[in-house]
């Protein structure tokens, strides 16, 4: 990788903030708050503030491991279009001083986490941070086309910390969370993969594409799909979700896999139909948890 | 020591980075204390 110049005299807070991967921490917010709640309408009893407080922990590790994230991926970085824009290639924030970022708020937030809460929800949060960057990020990422799968757990993980810390503990209930999470990660990903597929392969990542090929890669997202909409339906099955919750699991289940079957059926190199997936998988687990959440709510305050 | 010369626009971003870390501090030690209220507080009203 050619030297960056070195432009650091002039990252303000925002460049900093910008390490934290911001879009991925309010998606990992908003699925911890649902499973915050959810833990509160099944009985758990947590002080607002300090619910306040281990949200915020939540949300700073996960910005923590998305700033380890960039300091380990900075190469690749360089070399992608996606993600060439981000402050350690464009020479803002040297790699060292992103480390010593996400090193300093991982600690703060795990430590955060154990006062506000208890040593499970933080010891769940460290082993997060832990995997995405270690597991994932260190290992997977370059080695596997099943990196995104295996993965995946760090991102599915937030909800199952955020109940453990209304709880103290991560029932069955919040493991249903997780695999939702879990099983809509590979054909959000890939999908990804497919119209950025030039993009992964210039910086050497072997995602599913690149490896196994066009063909395969979206039989398997049709595959996932099928299996993610079946366990989005779970959670009315165990009582966590109820009809509010089914309809809306039900709806956009059958927009996903409409989707995901358009893929599967789109020509050779197409992009419209992974990026119209890619773009409808976020509003699906946003609808889901949403749902989850409007239903919690009401139970509660209603 | 000779006084290193830095451009405006420079020592803004670096006068903005010094106040966030100020912010982040003062804001960290806010919540701690805090929770340390909020835990105690819970604490003594579940043991009487």
């Amino acid at each position: 990788m050619t030297d960056i110049p070195s432009r650091s005299a002039f990252a303000g807070p925002k460049d900093y903030f910008a390490l934290l991967k911001p879009r991925v921490m309010s998606l990992v917010i908003f699925t911890a708050l649902v499973g915050m709640v959810a833990a509160v309408a099944g009985g758990a009893t947590i002080h607002p503030g300090l619910a306040a407080a281990s949200l915020l922990a939540i949300a700073v590790g996960a910005g923590a491991s998305g700033a380890l994230n960039m300091w380990w991926d900075a190469d690749i970085d360089a070399v992608m279009a996606r993600t060439l824009a981000r402050p350690i290639p464009q020479g803002l924030v040297p790699k060292s001083e992103a480390a010593g970022f996400g090193l300093l708020l991982s600690g703060l937030s795990v430590v955060l986490l154990a006062l506000a809460s208890n040593y499970v929800a933080a010891g769940l949060l460290a082993f997060t941070i832990f995997f995405y960057v270690v597991i994932y990020s260190m290992w997977l990422k370059r080695s596997t086309p099943q990196n995104i799968v295996i993965g995946g757990a760090a991102g599915a993980l937030p909800p199952v910390v955020a109940w453990a810390a209304a709880s103290g503990s991560a029932p069955f209930d919040a493991w249903i969370l997780f695999l939702i999470i879990f099983l809509w990660t590979p054909p959000h990903f890939w999908a990804l993969a497919l119209y950025r597929e030039g993009d992964y392969e210039r910086a050497g990542v072997p995602m599913m594409p690149n490896v196994a090929g066009e063909a395969s890669t979206k039989k398997q997202i049709f595959g996932y799909a099928i299996i993610l909409v079946v366990a989005g339906v779970a959670p009315y099955v165990t009582g966590l979700g109820d009809v509010v919750y089914l309809a809306t699991s039900s709806a956009f289940g059958a927009g996903f896999l409409m989707l995901a079957w358009r893929v599967l059926k789109s020509p050779p190199k197409s992009k419209e139909a992974p990026k119209q997936l890619f773009a409808f998988s976020i509003f699906y687990l946003f609808a889901l948890f949403a749902a989850l959440l409007i239903e919690d709510l009401f139970a509660l305050y209603a | 020591m000779p006084d290193i010369e830095i451009s405006p626009e420079a020592k803004k971003q670096r006068d903005q980075r010094n106040k966030a870390i100020a912010l982040g501090l003062t804001a960290f030690i806010v919540i701690v204390f805090l929770v340390t209220i909020l835990k105690i507080s819970g604490n003594i009203s579940g043991a009487s």
